[in-house]
């Protein structure tokens, strides 16, 4: 155990070992991050999500960050309420419960591409009368543009882009890029803009509430996919899906196949003889058609897959290397020396064969999770990937069927390869340098 | 010690049971090592047919996809909406019956696994149940071949360029070692740790997608070019950022495994033995480090063969390379078992085969192997 220890310690001479080490620290306190901060159930429900949840984002939108690198600039997306205060709505009573209510959000434009769409929901109360409100627009340079009049059922939504009346008066296809442009120029106009809500309610306990939203071209830390889900959550959330699956398959392939190659070695045999057949039987059956076959006919639930990746990956080319180790182990005095004093079995294969083994283990244990890793992440891309979980695979896998690549949504591909890639590359630099530090062959090498 | 401590006679008697029996030991060794490879092969395909219908229950799926089928074409077939209920059943039960026929699932499944087994043993494909080749036909070995050459093109061309550039680098750098060179390679050797598909979205990202001056995919244009040379053109094309992907994919951990194998032999005492005798450097490196690895490289170089028929499932996916690897995952989607069986049975008669060659190889090239010898 000391020379374990010291062993450990060599591992700060190394700097790729160093860099593996920072890696997978980050990776797991990016792991445990992710489940304290969104915990499991809250994951999968946004995850899962459709348009009630994520309404209020825009679609396939890179992070804000991009601005930084542009020098034109993306409109940034937000949204603002009445319900919570950010948009300020004030109520003056009539005559016979009848009342007015008014309400204006000013916010700066200063960007250089239009947003996505605005959209205003309300969601009103009312027995018999319905609640009315007008929208109004006023830009910068001082124009006045009427939107719409509404007479609002229970929830009612307006999309600005929509509104095929307000493209006839206005006389244009585009109306966003209308509100936000010069007339003359056409250039966008930078400044404040300002929606004006005016309305009346016609029964005392009647109330109206609005919510605006602007689905500008970027959006938050890590952008949007598809159905307007922040890329965050699968982004965070793929840190303890992928090392759990990393881990979990490396840790459960190298135990069992050690075990069983120590039980192979001592009793000898037929169970030896067994092993060696059940091994070499293995690499005849096509390891990637069997998961793809799992995957597409019986169950995409990611520990179904683990535990086929485990039960094939268990009997491979390293059992036979162990083999050869624990044969010369059996014969070295310390085994004869536990046989002569009536060491049993289990005692001699777990307590003095198998530690042994243990500097072997660790390198090749670190070195294949990435291969694991990655083969999640393969099996996703092929649509494979875990129904319920978000993982990076899936990710990627959602960004390939809708074309990101073709369409230019860089981000939506790049921000979880890049992650995968650190990953990958954190454990086998890792591995690579225990391997040199346990293999004294290799150290000077 | 045994040597000298043996008497006369035993060492006569040995001499002479292994000069005499030289034949019967290679042939007996021959027939048992022939036996368990074939039953190697028998229980792996078994076990790939059984999965390839997950003990019977790929067949439901099955049987409640054709009964969903046939009841919704005859309830949308116009004509026959003035049949009366009772004939309009009658009819859709024996149109089942027929499908059901077709697909083999009248046959209970054990047989039909056996069956399976034994017409993959003797190499009759058959019939795909879903899949056709381009051209039309449903035999599984014309769908096979018409995929083969492009999976042998991209597999071929990435594989070889990977073995030899790697073998002759790492030549080259164990001879010398802890330079600059042998030094990038063992830093960039954990690069390895990411599939070539992976490099493969991000060369079609750099190449394909911002720089615009390679497709995306596919193996050529479409329509493809008439003449040949512009084909040829075209293809390479197409080919470049496939292959290139599986190249990078393995190049640095191919070149630093070659050269730790040749460091490892080459710091062998009769090594030293021949620089000390003066011996010209190329010739040290034929000779002495080269002849004892030549076994361990013609295995690699076997099994990069067989490879070559597994096709690179993903990386062809993402590339939308028409290769054997993607028809296997097709396959897979359209629970075509006869192209799954198929696939899986050539790859295990290769894989026996190479291994039964393998010994006989060994023994060629190394002296001290004896064929069936312990």
């Amino acid at each position: 155990m000391n020379a374990l220890k010291t062993s450990f310690r060599k591992i700060l001479y190394y700097p790729s070992a160093i860099v593996g080490l920072l890696v997978v620290f980050l990776l797991v306190a990016t792991a445990v991050y992710a489940m304290v901060s969104i915990p499991y159930d809250e994951a999968i429900r946004l995850w899962r999500g459709g348009e009630e949840v994520w309404y209020q984002n825009p679609k396939f939108a890179p992070p804000s960050w991009i601005n930084f690198f542009s020098s034109k600039k993306y409109a940034e997306s937000f949204s603002v309420r009445t319900t919570d205060g950010s948009l300020v709505k004030e109520v003056t009573p009539g005559a016979e419960g009848t009342a007015t209510l008014s309400a204006s959000y000013a916010f700066n434009f200063t960007y250089d591409y239009y947003p996505q769409d605005l959209i205003l929901y309300f969601t009103s109360n009312f027995v018999e009368k319905q609640p009315f409100v007008s929208v109004e627009w006023l830009t910068p340079d001082g124009r006045k543009i009427r939107l719409t009049n509404l007479a609002l059922t229970q929830k009612q939504a307006y999309r600005f882009s929509q509104d095929d009346k307000l493209k006839n008066r206005l006389r244009t296809e585009d109306i966003i890029p209308f509100l936000f442009s010069d007339p003359e120029t056409g250039a966008p106009v930078k400044g404040q803009y300002q929606l004006l809500i005016t309305g009346a309610t016609f029964e005392p306990d009647s109330n109206v509430d609005i919510e605006f939203v602007f689905h500008g071209q970027v959006y938050g830390l890590a952008g949007t996919d598809q159905s307007r889900r922040d890329l965050v959550i699968p982004l965070l959330w793929g840190a303890p899906v992928a090392l759990a699956f990393g881990l979990i398959a490396s840790l459960g392939t190298s135990v069992l196949t050690m075990i069983i190659a120590a039980l192979g070695t001592w009793y000898g045999g037929w169970i030896d003889e067994l092993i060696q057949r059940i091994t070499e039987i293995n690499l005849v059956l096509p390891f990637l058609s069997i998961l793809i076959m799992i995957g597409t006919f019986y169950s995409r639930s990611i520990w179904v897959i683990l535990g086929a990746t485990i039960l094939l990956s268990i009997f491979t080319g390293a059992i036979k290397s162990y083999r050869s180790i624990f044969i010369q182990v059996k014969e070295s005095m310390y085994i004869e020396a536990a046989r002569a004093y009536g060491a049993s079995s289990p005692r001699i294969i777990f307590l003095y064969l198998i530690p042994r083994m243990i500097p072997l283990l660790i390198p090749g244990l670190v070195s294949a999770v990435p291969a694991f890793v990655f083969l999640e992440a393969s099996l996703a891309v092929l649509g494979l990937g875990d129904p319920v979980l978000p993982t990076w695979g899936k990710i990627i896998q959602d960004a390939n069927s809708n074309g990101a690549l073709y369409r230019g949504y860089y981000y939506w591909i790049l921000e979880p390869a890049t992650l995968l890639m650190i990953t990958g590359l954190g454990f086998a630099m890792l591995g690579f340098a225990l391997d040199r530090i346990f293999n004294p062959k290799l150290r000077d090498i | 010690m045994a040597v000298v401590t043996r008497t006369p006679s035993e060492g006569v008697v040995l001499k002479k049971s292994t000069s005499s029996s030289t034949f019967t030991r290679v042939s007996r060794y021959v027939v048992v090592r022939l036996l368990t490879l074939f039953a190697t092969v028998v229980i792996g395909v078994y076990l790939t047919i059984m999965i390839a219908n997950m003990g019977g229950y790929v067949d439901q799926i099955m049987r409640n996809e054709v009964a969903d089928r046939i009841t919704q074409s005859i309830a949308a077939n116009p004509a026959m909406q003035q049949l009366d209920p009772n004939a309009r059943k009658k009819l859709i039960q024996d149109r089942i019956a027929a499908e059901e026929q077709r697909l083999g699932l009248d046959v209970p499944i054990a047989i039909r696994n056996f069956r399976y087994l034994s017409n993959a043993l003797t190499l009759r494909l058959g019939r795909a149940i879903n899949m056709t080749s381009d051209s039309g036909s449903k035999q599984v070995r014309l769908i096979i071949l018409e995929r083969l050459p492009a999976t042998l093109l991209l597999m071929g061309i990435s594989q070889l360029f990977l073995f030899f550039s790697s073998v002759f680098l790492a030549l080259n750098l164990s001879r010398r070692y802890g330079n600059f060179w042998d030094k990038l390679v063992v830093a960039l050797s954990p690069t390895s740790a990411v599939p070539a598909w992976f490099y493969g979205i991000f060369l079609i990202l750099i190449f394909a997608a911002v720089l615009k001056v390679l497709p995306f995919g596919g193996m050529v244009d479409s329509p493809p070019p008439s003449n040949s040379f512009d084909y040829a053109l075209n293809l390479l094309k197409h080919l470049t950022l496939p292959a290139l992907s599986l190249v990078l994919s393995s190049f640095f951990l191919s070149i630093y495994n070659y050269r730790t194998f040749f460091l490892i032999y080459s710091s062998e005492d009769y090594v030293e033995m021949a620089k000390a005798k003066g011996l010209a450097s190329r010739d040290v490196e034929r000779r002495y480090i080269l002849r004892p690895t030549l076994p361990n490289i013609i295995t690699n170089f076997a099994f990069l063969i067989i490879t070559l028929w597994t096709g690179a499932t993903i990386t062809e996916t993402v590339f939308l390379w028409p290769g054997l690897g993607r028809t296997l995952y097709h396959a897979i989607g359209l629970y075509d078992i006869p192209i799954i069986v198929g696939s899986t049975i050539i790859y295990a008669y290769l894989l026996a085969i190479t291994v039964f060659m393998l010994d006989f190889v060994y023994a060629l090239v190394d002296p001290r192997v004896k064929v069936g010898g312990r």
